[in-house]
């Protein structure tokens, strides 16, 4: 019943419809929190597992939410998760839920998670909901951590960086310093350098898949314009 | 007799891009002449450096962009971009500040916006404040004046320059300090009569603090040339530094302890005649026609007065450009002058009703 494969919600999360890239969704943690890895990588996978779960749920109400009321129950069913999340945050990670601060909470408010549960968990089986908020999470995660490694090795030359907010005692030494103890670029950390390096991060997708399709567009087969006409001037009889 | 047909509009003269801009680099030597002067050998440095990075950098990138690469490099279009981001930084300043500036202003707020004729921000300015926040410490620091040298020391020879740019050699005691405005901005609680006469800053100074008003005046100077070249209107230059004295006349209050200085001091202080001539006369950033500069020019003065006065920041010509950038669209919008041969301003643009 379901029109959609699994390689297809996958490459639709990773790749072509990549929440944070091509949809551009989701700005606001986006730009605010990916200062380093560990920043990025918690409010990563917090959004990824609030994600999975609202749509898992969204999926399994479908057909008894009247579409009039579904807006606010979506809200309310990605808000739980949130709470969740933040909860599980104190109590495990409280360290880094303080360094978050209010963007944990407003997860609630990224509308990659709304338009998921609005586009897809709404209309499609439990399974394919579950694995498309988990790829969609994935997307949303990777650009997260891509663009917080790019930010925090440019801007104040550390990788890996505290680190043991989220994985305890054992990641203390896990700092790599490529640049030396002195290196500081603060553009890269400030606001702006997050919009500089999210445009880059764009125009590479961009240049990458313009690549892709000049490879493919060389191995189409051409057909020749216009029909063939056979010659019939010369000699006729 | 057939006459040649030429559309509008009619310039008497071809006034070739890099005609302007070897102008414009002209008009820079007076200034830079007084900031070598005042301050050494540095600003000299600085702006070789620039240049050279700005050309591999243009040249790289319009090689990247497929276009030719001669044709864009023999604009100097880069080169003024080098030679204003050179003069703004401070002289002595690290190579990698110098490197890093103009990178920023080449390649990201000029190539990637189109180049030439594109770029919604002035790309000077754009370095000038990627550096400025990156890298606080090293900005902050200027070059003593010639007058305010201690005893038995003088500025750092050309050779030494080198060696403090490149390889990171502390210069001698007493040759880097405050600039006027940030000492003034950091003397609280002292009425300016005051600061005027404890500050050597300003003790040594005729007008506006030492050093400062002769590298000012030379800008001033050169901008008077280029005025007088035609290459811009007086619109841009005198709104803005009338924004500023009107502003700084109106809140002097007679020298108290809470003044933020008088006029002269303001129009003869930091970048105030190279941001007035050089940096918000750029055409590509700026507003268009005359009466949108004359606003243009006021908004950037206002907002060089209030960031002077009530901001963090000593000094603002860089901030003020490029917030005022933002506005120039805006301000284009409604400044349209009225096209020849309509009588109402914004016919030629607007559709015709139903």
């Amino acid at each position: 019943m379901s029109d959609v494969s699994i390689s297809q919600v996958t490459k639709n999360g990773l790749w072509t419809n990549n929440p944070a890239l091509v949809q551009l969704l989701g700005l606001c943690p986006l730009l605010a929190v990916t200062g380093t890895v560990v920043n990025a990588l918690g409010l990563g996978i917090a959004t990824m597992m609030v994600l999975i779960g609202s749509n898992s749920i969204v999926s399994l109400i479908r057909h008894h939410v009247s579409d009039a009321v579904r807006l606010p129950a979506f809200v309310i069913i990605i808000a739980a998760f949130v709470t969740c999340a933040e909860l599980l945050m104190k109590a495990y990670t409280y360290d880094l839920f303080q360094i978050l601060g209010i963007f944990i909470p407003l997860i609630v408010t990224n509308c990659a998670i709304l338009g998921r549960a609005e586009a897809f968990a709404s209309r499609q089986p439990l399974g394919y909901a579950a694995l498309d908020g988990f790829m969609m999470g994935l997307g949303f995660l990777l650009v997260l951590v891509l663009l917080g490694a790019i930010r925090e090795l440019f801007g104040q030359g550390t990788l890996f960086d505290s680190m043991h907010l989220l994985f305890g005692p054992v990641a203390k030494d896990w700092t790599l310093r490529p640049f030396g103890e002195n290196y500081s670029f603060l553009v890269a950390v400030l606001p702006p350098g997050a919009f500089i390096v999210t445009g880059l991060l764009i125009a590479g997708k961009n240049s990458i898949d313009a690549a892709f399709k000049r490879r493919a567009d060389r191995h189409k087969h051409r057909p020749v314009k216009g029909a063939k006409r056979i010659r019939t001037t010369g000699n006729i009889a | 007799m057939a006459f040649k047909q030429v559309t509008s509009p009619h310039a008497h003269s071809a006034q070739k891009t890099s005609n302007v801009m070897q102008l414009v680099l002209l008009a820079t030597v007076p200034g830079l002449v007084a900031l070598t002067w005042q301050f050494g050998w540095g600003s000299i440095i600085n702006v070789l450096l620039a240049s050279i990075t700005a050309v591999v950098c243009e040249a790289a990138i319009v090689h990247l962009r497929g276009r030719s690469v001669a044709f864009y490099v023999s604009d100097y279009s880069a080169l003024v971009t080098a030679v204003l981001l050179g003069i703004a930084l401070p002289p002595l300043a690290p190579w990698w500040v110098i490197v890093v500036g103009t990178v920023f202003s080449i390649v990201i707020a000029k190539q990637l916006y189109g180049g030439l004729g594109y770029n919604p921000f002035n790309p000077a300015m754009v370095g000038y404040v990627v550096v400025l926040i990156s890298f606080p410490i090293q900005m902050t620091t200027w070059v003593t004046p010639l007058a305010l040298l201690p005893e038995g020391v003088s500025h750092p020879g050309l050779i030494e320059s080198l060696h403090i740019v490149f390889s990171g050699y502390t210069p001698a005691d007493g040759v880097t300090g405050a600039t006027p405005l940030d000492s003034f901005k950091h003397s609280s609680g002292l009425l300016v009569d005051q600061i005027y006469q404890r500050d050597p800053l300003f003790a040594q100074g005729i007008w506006a603090g030492a050093g400062w008003e002769w590298v000012n005046l030379g800008f001033l100077l050169g901008g008077l040339l280029l005025i007088a070249k035609r290459i811009f209107t007086w619109h841009g230059p005198v709104g803005m530094l009338g924004a500023l004295a009107l502003m700084s006349a109106l809140f002097w209050d007679s020298g108290s302890s809470t003044s933020p200085g008088s006029p002269v001091m303001h129009l003869l202080s930091g970048a105030t005649m190279l941001g007035a001539f050089f940096i918000l006369t750029d055409p590509v950033s700026s507003a268009v026609s005359n009466r949108g500069r004359l606003i243009y020019g006021i908004l950037i003065g206002l907002l060089v007065f209030i960031i002077r006065a009530w901001g963090n920041y000593p000094d603002a010509v860089a901030f003020a450009v490029l917030l005022a950038n933002f506005a120039a669209p805006f301000i284009d919008n409604y400044t349209l002058p009225r096209t020849y041969g309509h009588t109402d301003r914004r016919r030629a643009t607007e559709k015709e009703e139903g």
